[in-house]
């Protein structure tokens, strides 16, 4: 588990809601990258099926 | 073997839940907290954490969500702002009443049937309406920005629409709206989702097309935007106090961004009628659930617990699989390659 324990309570909230936003906007980046890879030839397997 | 202080099978659970979440986020703007909730305390999580994880856990997917709606041009940031203020005014409101109720002892009965009644009365009114067709349809959704025809404004938006008290705002879809209108809707939103304790997307969805006469796509994204919000503040307040978990978070979330674009692209390839017919089925088994859930409250059934959790992951799973469904077969029919869910 992440152990943000030592900071002072707001920033321990700040700490933690900054580590869900940073994950969120990694992952839209990476699966959006991921997207731009494959997508297209999911979807034209997709359409072939 | 340990991931983030949990379990490999239980990380594996949370991504998989994560993904049915996020298809659902991403496709109609609500459902995060309406399901994450109730299954974190049926597993044993005490409620502070549920709510609060529940609350950081939809934060960190109607960012995802709405980064994914603004790609599709499908937020209108000047009425999230607007919604915003009205709603915050709102809650408190309602908050206010529900702790005069809580005074006389009358809360918890209150809300409960309010809730029941309120998620199966909009869950029979959309299904009714698309079924319906016709007159309670949408626009195009790759033209989010095109005016709307008459005939695709619910006639209740038409009426709002009809008093132009000034100031006038023009919104996204050619829609001209009284700034009055809008924060009276944003505030009696708001007021249900502070009065029943709950994040809101459920009612302001459905009010944004059917009070407002927003394009539906255009209310997905726009509810999602103001969720960003109102989940972020949430879930700092509960962190202040302990009730955010990262190993329930932080997997979750890992699951539910890659559902979010799915959902997200599917809202420009699914029919518009097609969507208001699953969002009112999800809303009618959510209904019955949460009506299962108090029953067992009152008459001390614990099974009824079990038995409402199963009811709600059970209408989510055949509804985001509907949506991945409707998905493939539109994709199917279409004749070009090119097409939004290559995102």
């Amino acid at each position: 588990m992440i152990d943000v324990a030592t900071l002072p309570p707001a920033a321990q909230a700040g700490a933690l809601i900054g580590i869900v936003l940073l994950e969120a906007i990694v992952l839209y980046v990476v699966y959006g990258l991921a997207g731009q890879a494959v997508g297209q030839q999911i979807i034209k397997r997709v359409k072939k099926n | 073997m340990e991931v983030l202080g949990i379990s490999l099978a239980l990380l594996v659970l949370f991504v998989g839940f994560g993904l049915l979440i996020g298809i659902l986020f991403g496709f109609f703007g609500m459902g995060g907290s309406f399901l994450v909730t109730p299954a974190l305390l049926v597993m044993g999580y005490p409620s502070r954490v549920a709510v609060g994880s529940g609350l950081a856990f939809v934060f960190g997917t109607s960012v995802i969500a709405t980064l994914k709606h603004r790609d599709l041009g499908q937020v209108d940031y000047k009425l999230g702002v607007l919604m915003i203020a009205g709603t915050t005014a709102g809650i408190e409101v309602g908050k206010e009443i529900v702790l005069h109720l809580e005074e006389l002892g009358l809360a918890g009965s209150i809300i409960s049937v309010t809730y029941v009644f309120l998620l199966g009365g909009i869950g029979v009114f959309v299904t009714y309406e698309a079924l319906k067709g016709g007159g309670g349809g949408g626009v195009d959704h790759d033209a989010a920005d095109a005016d709307l025809d008459d005939a695709d404004i619910p006639d209740i938006a038409k009426k709002i629409q009809s008093y132009r008290v000034p100031p006038m705002m023009t919104l996204r879809g050619g829609i001209s709206v009284s700034l009055w209108m809008i924060l009276g809707v944003a505030f009696a939103t708001g007021l249900l989702s502070g009065f029943l304790g709950v994040g809101g997307g459920f009612i302001r969805m459905p009010a944004l097309f059917y009070l407002i006469g927003v394009p539906v796509p255009i209310a997905v994204g726009t509810d999602l935007f103001e969720i960003v919000f109102s989940g972020g503040i949430g879930s700092f307040l509960y962190a202040m106090d302990g009730g955010v978990d990262l190993s329930i978070v932080l997997p979750l979330l890992a699951g539910s961004a890659l559902g979010a674009r799915v959902g997200s692209a599917a809202t420009s390839i699914v029919d518009e009628d097609e969507i208001k017919v699953y969002f009112g089925l999800m809303l009618l088994g959510g209904s019955i659930a949460v009506a299962v859930r108090e029953i067992g409250n009152v008459y001390g059934i614990p099974i009824f617990d079990t038995v409402s959790l199963v009811l709600i992951l059970g209408s989510a799973l055949m509804v985001s699989g509907a949506v991945v469904y409707s998905s493939i077969t539109a994709l199917r029919e279409e004749p070009t390659s090119a097409s939004p869910a290559g995102d």
